[in-house]
């Protein structure tokens, strides 16, 4: 047994010798929970104490967490047996969306059933970890170089497709979301490191080939000032945010950038800006503790799992939340160019927690399905 | 579980999951260390700069639009400025009651619906503390009264703004072309920062192909404002930078001489100088006001202009795709003679009519007696279509299309201006693709007279000719000559281009068709010499042509008047003159015009004889153009 799991050893017999007939797991509900209690609060302040739109949050929420705990009551193994399915139904969404999608912003990602808009891409956030990690499962890990390369395949086909739409941030994130499986799956360093430095050296073939929006999103990264009108505006606006919050926070209610309007999409992409403004830095150091504690209990939970597949799933989904967090605290603090993506819990907007919810519905039926005998 | 998975080994793999979850810790509380890095940086070591940033958030960012480049012709007359108007504009952030303050404006100054829904419309995708604007020209008395009023009106002002305007009107529009209110799918091409502060972009025309060269680039002004958002001091500033002046090589005399001697025609002239390429004339009747496009124009003018049966709005220059008709034989001629198929002197029997073997159709002549013994010059003189026929015949479609190709037959001229469509030269691969179908001996007989499925453009035919009168040489047609920077007046040519030259066997069958243009125009039985040929002070090359009209609309309603005009040939005439060195090409479609040689030659013979006659007699120096450039920027309308 590895320091890790002897570290553990208390918190997995708390969890082991708890009867759980509702299948949820507490520690991860209550680190959601706070994150959504948090976000009716930032959103009270951020869309100018606008009730409207904070009752059709909470609404959002209150669905979402019925789905989470619903699929906590779904077996993994009937997950195992459905996945190849929902993977394969979701490529030939993607392709339809190609072939017919609805056009939103200028990027086909939207496919219209009628009653209502789907996009298939966030349904793959969840089915192409799933996949790779059901397929690795099959056989002994680590995987061989033929397995490895079948793996790289699953992946890149939605990857590619999405890519094409043109919705590069989703496409880099379910790519990321691969990855992870493929990385807890045992795969070398060596090839970790070249893979890393494979990416690195097609940069330049990505610049070629990137929309212009994307690369003056590049460009404005490495330089706001260059363009204080357009792309750069944003992050200029969210680092005075950010900046004029300083230690304590200006308080609820009270951060000028956020209440005056200056701080674009203050609600959606840039809500941690209008946090961090009105919190401080020791509000964002909970906000980010919060977090943590929520990734680390995932991946307890996929140190717990029983077998492989459920253990490459856990992993996959909780690294894929955190890379989340990350790239969109990343983009609103400067480090990273801008993309499109919500932070996660926070952010206003349905579809990207009805997505988190569901990956933490996963995680909670593989906890508290497992067998409750000593490995 | 399955049975091969029990050889996994279990311990093995739990162990290399648990290291990889240590690391994935580990890089996670890494990567939150960098956050709280970086966020340490901006709110406590920076914080004062920004708390200061942020106490000032009344520091504003406004765009300067730059100047749209001016469009003059090639003699310095100006046919597309700007003038300034007032607009007034509204912050959206800087209004208490945004309902109050529209009903108080509009009892200031009309403001109607479709103002009102423009201004809603922008309000909802606006970008924070930008200015929107709520009513354009505004007129000095209304200037007045919001002037005066000023102070009751937060967040309301009124900024100059330069109106493009097109001082001779429908002049040349079909070339110029027109700014508008740039639409959502517009959007979604240019790079909108760029374009901040700016409402109009080139719809067609120059205005559209010139379009990144006119513009210009936006200036950025970091201003102080007080509380209600009134500048109080520019902080600093990167000034616009004004687009391109354009000079082009369009005649704006040559156009109006062209437009007038179109009369109430409908049709096309087209005239280039085949030295170079330059396009001197490019004009589309009838024309329209492009000035009324530019602020938008109200449904009731645009739905006239749009349903008029004259098409006014429909660019035949460019886009319009006829038969050449017989102006399609010295080209055919050229081929016979090239590639050895006819000899310039052997005469074929024109009995009025022709018959392919096997067939029972009669391919008649326009000449119901016929012509008797015609040789090559007679053909093209009196333009035989038997000759042709049999022409084409010994040809066949493809070897013919093939030569027809580099005279730019089937191709765009690649001139610079927005919109150009491409004529057609059938081939036999070209059938069996877009029709499924095998071409037919017939096809061929009509094509040799420019009839079937040969179309081309007034701008290629007036190229071509341009091609041939040189012998080959092919300068691909412009119409913008040189750039001119609008700040320090530098002068920046646009060189011709020059594309390979079309091969030539023998120049002396080029010199034989060009001879018999010569003699359609000058010899007493040529089809043009009553119109045009037994005046003309110089010499003149040329060709008529007709073009049958087939398609006449199942439901249009029955005006005996007006079908038989409408159902009347397209008459087309194609010149160069003078003979000898040739200055200008010209082309010319007259729809349901008749007969080439009465209706279509005296257009062209008009616009030739102002440019090389009454033209070369005027002093166009480079003084001369100025002053006329300063002029008409002093009194713009």
């Amino acid at each position: 047994m590895s320091i890790f799991d002897s570290s553990l050893g208390d918190f997995s017999q708390a969890s082991r010798t708890q009867p759980n007939a509702w299948h949820v797991d507490l520690p991860l509900m209550l680190g959601l929970l706070i994150l959504a209690v948090t976000s009716m609060f930032v959103l009270y302040s951020s869309s100018g104490q606008n009730i409207d739109l904070m009752w059709r949050q909470a609404i959002r929420f209150a669905l979402a967490f019925v789905l989470m705990v619903t699929l906590a009551q779904i077996h993994p193994d009937i997950l195992k047996r459905w996945v190849l399915w929902v993977y394969v139904a979701g490529v030939i969404l993607l392709i339809a969306v190609i072939l017919f999608g609805d056009v939103g912003k200028g990027a086909q990602r939207w496919l219209n059933l009628g009653l209502f808009r789907f996009q298939p891409s966030e349904m793959m956030k969840l089915a192409v970890p799933m996949m790779v990690a059901w397929y690795l499962s099959e056989h002994s890990l680590p995987p061989d170089g033929k397995r490895i390369f079948i793996a790289v395949l699953i992946i890149l086909t939605p990857v590619m497709l999405i890519a094409k739409q043109p919705d590069l941030g989703t496409a880099l994130l379910i790519a990321g979301a691969g990855f992870f499986v493929l990385f807890f799956a045992g795969i070398r360093w060596r090839l970790i490191v070249s893979i890393v430095g494979l990416g690195a050296a097609c940069a330049p073939v990505a610049w070629y080939l990137m929309h212009d929006y994307q690369r003056q999103r590049v460009l404005t990264l490495l330089n706001p000032e260059s363009d204080p009108l357009g792309a750069g505006y944003h992050i200029i606006q969210s680092k005075i945010a950010i900046g004029s919050g300083g230690l304590f926070g200006k308080g609820w209610l009270n951060g000028s950038q956020s209440q005056l309007n200056f701080l674009p999409e203050r609600s959606t992409d840039f809500i941690f800006a209008a946090f961090a403004e009105e919190f401080g830095l020791l509000g964002v150091l909970i906000l980010l503790t919060v977090y943590l504690f929520i990734v680390v209990r995932g991946i307890m939970v996929a140190a717990q799992a029983q077998d492989t597949f459920t253990r490459l799933v856990a992993g996959g989904l909780i690294m894929t939340f955190f890379t989340y967090v990350f790239v969109n605290i990343g983009m609103v603090i400067g480090l990273l160019p801008v993309v499109g993506v919500p932070l996660p819990l926070i952010s206003y907007g349905g579809t990207s927690i009805v997505t988190i919810t569901a990956s933490f519905g996963i995680l909670m039926a593989i906890h508290t399905n497992r067998k409750l005998l000593p490995r | 579980m399955r049975a091969h998975l029990t050889i996994k080994d279990h311990f093995r793999e739990t162990k290399l999951f648990n290291v990889r979850a240590i690391t994935s810790v580990v890089v996670s509380i890494a990567l939150i260390v960098v956050i709280v890095a970086r966020l340490v940086y901006l709110q406590i070591v920076d914080h004062e700069l920004y708390a200061t940033l942020s106490e000032d958030n009344r520091f504003h960012i406004r765009a300067i639009p730059p100047t749209r480049g001016l469009i003059y012709d090639r003699n310095g007359i100006l046919l597309a400025h700007n003038f300034p108007t007032y607009a007034l504009e509204i912050t959206p952030e800087r209004v208490k009651n945004m309902d109050e303050t529209l009903q108080d404006l509009s009892q200031l100054i009309t403001i109607d619906e479709s103002d009102l829904s423009r201004f809603k419309r922008e309000l909802k995708r606006n970008r924070p503390f930008k200015a929107i604007p709520i009513r354009t020209r505004l007129s000095d008395e209304e200037v007045a009264r919001i002037a005066v009023n000023r102070h009751r009106f937060p967040g309301v002002d009124i900024a100059a703004e330069l109106i493009r305007h097109y001082p001779h009107g429908g002049l040349g529009v079909h070339a110029i072309g027109y700014v508008g209110r740039i639409n959502e799918k517009e959007k979604q091409l240019i790079d909108e920062s760029d374009y901040d502060g700016t409402d109009y972009i080139g719809k067609t025309g120059i205005e559209k192909y010139y379009e990144d060269i006119l513009h210009g680039h936006v200036g950025v002004a970091q201003e102080e404002t007080n509380a209600t958002g009134r500048r109080l001091r520019v902080i600093e500033q990167v000034p616009s930078e004004p687009g391109y002046n354009l000079r082009l090589t369009l005649d704006a005399k040559l156009q109006q001489v062209a437009e007038e001697a179109m009369g109430d025609h409908r049709g096309a002239v087209v005239a280039i100088d085949p030295n170079n390429g330059n396009i001197l004339t490019l004009a589309s009747t009838p024309v329209y006001d492009p000035n009324l496009f530019v602020t938008g124009i109200d449904r009731k003018t645009y739905q006239e202009l749009r349903n008029s049966e004259d098409l006014p709005l429909f660019n035949r220059a460019l886009r319009g795709r006829y038969p050449p008709g017989s102006t399609i034989k010295p080209f055919m001629a050229l081929a016979g003679l090239e590639l050895g198929v006819v000899e310039s002197d052997v005469p074929t029997h024109c009995p009025g009519w022709y018959r392919l073997q096997g067939d029972k159709h009669r391919y008649r002549d326009w000449k119901k007696q016929g012509h008797g013994a015609v040789d090559l010059d007679t053909a093209i003189v009196q333009s035989c279509d038997v000759y042709f026929y049999d022409l084409a015949h010994t040809l066949g479609i493809d070897r013919m299309a093939h030569f027809l190709f580099p005279f730019g037959f089937n191709y765009k001229t690649g001139a610079d201006i927005f919109g150009e469509l491409a004529g057609l030269m059938p081939t036999s691969q070209w059938k069996r693709k877009t029709r499924g179908q095998p071409w037919y001996a017939g096809e061929t007989l009509i094509a040799g007279i420019g009839q079937g499925y040969t179309l081309i453009t007034p701008l290629q035919m007036a190229h071509s000719t341009g091609v041939l009168a040189s012998y080959g040489k092919r300068m691909q047609p412009r119409i913008v000559g040189a750039l001119e920077n609008a700040n320090s007046g530098e002068i920046k040519p646009i060189f011709p281009i020059e594309e390979s030259p079309v091969p030539i066997h023998d120049k002396e069958n080029w010199h034989k068709v060009l001879t018999a243009m010569e003699r359609v125009v000058h010899y007493w039985r040529g089809t043009a010499y009553r119109a045009i040929g037994k005046d003309a002070p110089y010499k003149i090359g040329g060709k008529t042509g007709t073009a049958q009209v087939f398609s006449v609309k199942q439901d249009e309603e029955y005006d005996e008047e007006k079908v038989d005009e409408r159902l009347r040939d397209h008459a087309l005439f194609i010149a160069f003159a003078p003979v000898d060195a040739p200055k200008i090409a010209v082309a010319v479609i007259v729809e349901n015009g008749g007969h080439g040689g009465s209706t279509a030659a005296p257009i062209a013979r008009k616009v030739m004889d102002y440019y090389l006659l009454d033209l070369e007699k005027m002093d166009f120096s480079q003084q001369n153009a100025q002053k006329t450039a300063e002029k008409t920027a002093k009194n713009p309308s």
